[in-house]
């Protein structure tokens, strides 16, 4: 059965491992060189004072393979779903090959759970290399805009590639078998695929870990923004601020909210100072005065390898459990 | 001896209709039984049950002594060809007769191989490049080189051309005689059948019309003919399988263990592709404008 | 080795016809004492007919007293059929010739001479007073 496995499965092999070769090596060369220059230009800048330019200069190296490997981080987990899990069951129910495969001296459970381990393998294993090339070539990059617990960053990174690519085969699987048709499967894999990647950062990440909530009073410094909302003689007052976070910069933000000193929202009308008429100076003097506070909510980046294990787990455990259901049904009923 | 095949009261339902309904059927071992109705008519759906590929609805099925899908073991003991012979079309000859060799515990590596050789097939040549006939007997080396004691095959010769057909019976028949094989081998031709089988079941409209040894079908069923007579009525322990009238004469393919005593019938033998579409026409669905041969 | 052949047609059970194949082959001389019977395995592989009935031939042959089965070696023909020896059937098969081509001389097709024979040999009761065949 495994040799069975190996030989239907020898294309894609061939196909994933020469890819992954091709990719080695290019991230190798210039993953040697992005981090020789973050060595050399990088590294002491700041004794310099030169951080902004050469930071730039780093940020503007091969953007190419930049845009290339968040790219082939969003798509990978997604081509795996679509074209090793999808097929697996569907390829033999459509083309009629089950009713050779399933008259052989082996049972259909054992057919069927050496397929789904041997491919799995193959998933987290092409999954778990991608993920370490990649992130070994970002990491001069990460080093100077250490954003990656931010929702645009973080599933371009880490482990949770992995949970991806084996939740995007399972979900394959099962498409293949309850739709037992290569084409349509593929698509709602795609459709499903894509519909929990996009509310994963919306609905469950943040629920994740309980983020830290902080109040500090409003610096005059961090006041982004004034403006009035509702026209007229008076309207309401309203400020955007930046957050002062403690510790590195590189949270990620849920929210953050300017409000009174006894913490309404409603900062109720905007002094005389912030008319139209009126000086910036003198307007964020009267704000000074009001005593606002900013209320932030927020994960610190210090959490990231957490969220990325919790994450990863949940994306397994599904997977696991699609996984199961399929073998059930196999074992149970399929035709 | 032994049945290879049992089935009680079995059933197959898809949604809201009978593929297979209320059959009951004891096949003995070491014969070569023919499964013959039209198409639709529950042969498929049988088969399939038999191999383990479905699930009755209602009923027992045993074969060889124990309900399919069972054990490995069993799977060991019977070979199947399906409808239309699939194979792996990327796989080449030879990648076909290693998947028979990983998967099959009694696979017989020499008579595989001297099979393929004598069939003059291409080791090397991918099954989605074979033809027709080509593929039919690769499908039937797999089947047999698994030294299984039981092979069923699914309308196997339907898509052959007479040539092709003729070649697959042979080495067929052939593996019989070598191996002591039971087979099972269904066809919505009787021609296919008459040579090869000494078993027959007859499956129309989803239920068995009538099973048994052909030398008994044959001695059991005759051709009456003689003035017309309609409506027909027959003594108890005959039974009519089917009429036809003209003005002035009928005909009837009937059943019956005993003589015949009425000298007003002529008497004469049916053969079994007659015989057979007695039970066909019997149950044709719907009303089906009467040809009548006019004399 | 005798070949058989099967007329799907005839109306004749297939075993029936193995065996007066048999038969015919064993007046004809093509089959002789000793001589070794194609097994099972060959006929129904040329066939493609069901072994049992194969097996039934050889077995009603086997109780006529014409063929005898060696376990392990095959099956073998032990009797004879008349006066069936090549040599006894030569002149006969001359006459027969000579006939032949004295009614084609007449005139007469193929079908016509098949249709005569067939007619006269029908006709012919076996103890009728021999005639002068001019």
């Amino acid at each position: 059965m495994t040799w069975l496995t190996w030989r239907q499965f020898r294309a894609q092999t061939a196909v994933t491992a020469a890819a992954l070769a091709v990719l080695a090596i290019v991230l190798l060369i210039t993953g040697l060189q992005l981090s020789h220059t973050f060595d050399t230009t990088v590294i002491g800048c700041r004794a310099r004072g030169d951080c902004t330019g050469v930071i730039n200069a780093l940020q503007r190296q091969d953007t190419a393979l930049q845009d290339l490997t968040r790219l082939l981080m969003y798509v990978v987990p997604a081509v795996i779903g679509l074209f090793w899990g999808a097929p697996l069951l569907a390829r033999e129910l459509e083309t009629g090959t089950y009713r050779l495969a399933w008259t052989q001296g082996v049972t259909r459970s054992r057919w069927f759970a050496v397929k789904l381990v041997l491919i799995g393998l193959a998933t987290v294993a092409t999954a778990g290399l991608l993920s370490l090339m990649v992130t070994w070539w970002w990491s001069p990059l990460e080093r100077v805009a250490t954003d990656r617990i931010t929702p645009g960053e973080f599933s371009q990174s880490g482990i949770v590639i992995i949970g991806y690519a084996a939740f995007a085969f399972a979900l394959g699987v099962t498409a293949g078998l309850l739709v037992r048709r290569t084409l349509p499967a593929m698509a709602i894999t795609l459709a499903i695929f894509v519909g929990v990647q996009l509310a994963m950062p919306f609905l469950i990440r943040p629920h994740l870990i309980t983020p830290v909530r902080t109040v500090s009073a409003l610096k005059v410094a961090n006041v982004k923004s004034v403006s009035i909302v509702g026209g007229g003689g008076g309207g309401t007052l309203s400020v955007g601020a930046a957050p002062n976070i403690p510790g590195s910069s590189g949270a990620w933000i849920y929210s953050e909210q300017v409000t009174t000193a006894s913490g309404s929202t409603d900062l109720g009308p905007a002094p005389a100072q912030c008319g139209p008429n009126s000086g910036y100076n003198a307007c964020q003097a009267a704000i000074a005065r009001m005593h606002l506070r900013v209320v932030a909510t927020y994960q610190p980046a210090s959490r990231y390898w957490a969220l990325q294990w919790y994450e990863t787990a949940i994306y397994l455990a599904a997977a696991l459990v699609l996984a199961g259901l399929c073998w059930w049904w196999v074992r149970r009923r399929v035709t | 001896m032994t049945a290879v095949l049992e089935t009680r009261g079995l059933g197959k339902r898809y949604r809201r209709r009978w593929a297979l309904s209320d059959c009951t059927l004891d096949v003995p071992s070491g014969r070569v039984v023919g499964l013959v109705g039209p198409n639709g008519a529950g042969k498929t759906t049988l088969l399939h049950m038999a191999t383990g590929l479905l699930r009755p609805t209602t009923g027992t099925i045993h074969v060889l002594g124990a309900p399919p899908p069972a054990t490995p073991a069993q799977l060991d003991q019977v070979g199947f060809v399906a409808q239309d012979t699939p194979t792996y079309a990327g796989l080449n000859v030879a990648d076909h007769l290693r998947l028979g060799a990983h998967l099959n515990r009694n696979w017989d590596a020499r008579l595989a191989s001297d099979r393929i050789e004598r069939l003059g097939l291409d080791r090397a040549q991918r099954a989605g490049k074979l033809s027709g006939g080509q593929r039919a007997q690769l499908a039937l080396t797999l089947a047999i080189a698994k030294r299984p004691e039981l092979l069923i095959l699914d309308e196997p010769v339907a898509s052959l051309d007479p040539l092709a057909r003729r070649e697959f019976l042979q080495s067929l028949m052939e593996a019989v005689a070598d191996q002591e094989l039971s087979v099972v081998l269904s066809s919505h031709l009787v021609a296919d059948l008459e040579r090869v089988c000494d078993y027959l079941i007859v499956l129309v409209a989803s239920k068995v019309q009538v099973a048994g040894d052909v030398d008994r079908l044959l001695a059991t069923h005759h051709l009456l003919t003689g003035a017309r007579r309609h409506p027909v009525t027959l003594p108890e322990g005959q039974q009519v399988i089917s009429a036809s009238h003209t003005d002035k004469q009928t005909t009837l393919i009937m059943r019956t263990d005993g003589p015949i005593h009425d000298p007003a019938w002529t008497v004469s033998a049916v053969g079994l592709e007659d015989l057979v579409l007695a039970y066909m026409s019997r149950n044709a669905p719907g009303p089906r404008p009467a040809l009548e041969v006019q004399r | 080795m005798i070949e058989f052949h099967l007329d799907a047609r005839s109306g004749v059970a297939p075993y029936l016809q193995l065996i007066h194949q048999v038969r015919q082959a064993l007046r004809l001389g093509v089959l002789a004492e000793g001589d070794q019977m194609p097994t099972v395995k060959d006929v129904v592989g040329r066939l493609a007919i069901n072994p049992n009935t194969v097996l039934k031939a050889y077995r009603e042959l086997e109780y006529e007293g014409l063929v005898a089965a060696r376990p392990g070696i095959g099956t073998f023909v032990t009797g004879t059929l008349g006066d069936g020896s090549p040599a006894a059937l030569r002149p006969l098969r001359q006459e027969l010739r000579r006939w032949l081509t004295k009614a084609r001389r007449t005139g007469l097709d193929d079908e016509s001479i098949e249709a005569l024979f067939v007619d006269t040999f029908r006709s012919a009761k076996p103890d009728e007073p021999e005639e002068d065949i001019a």
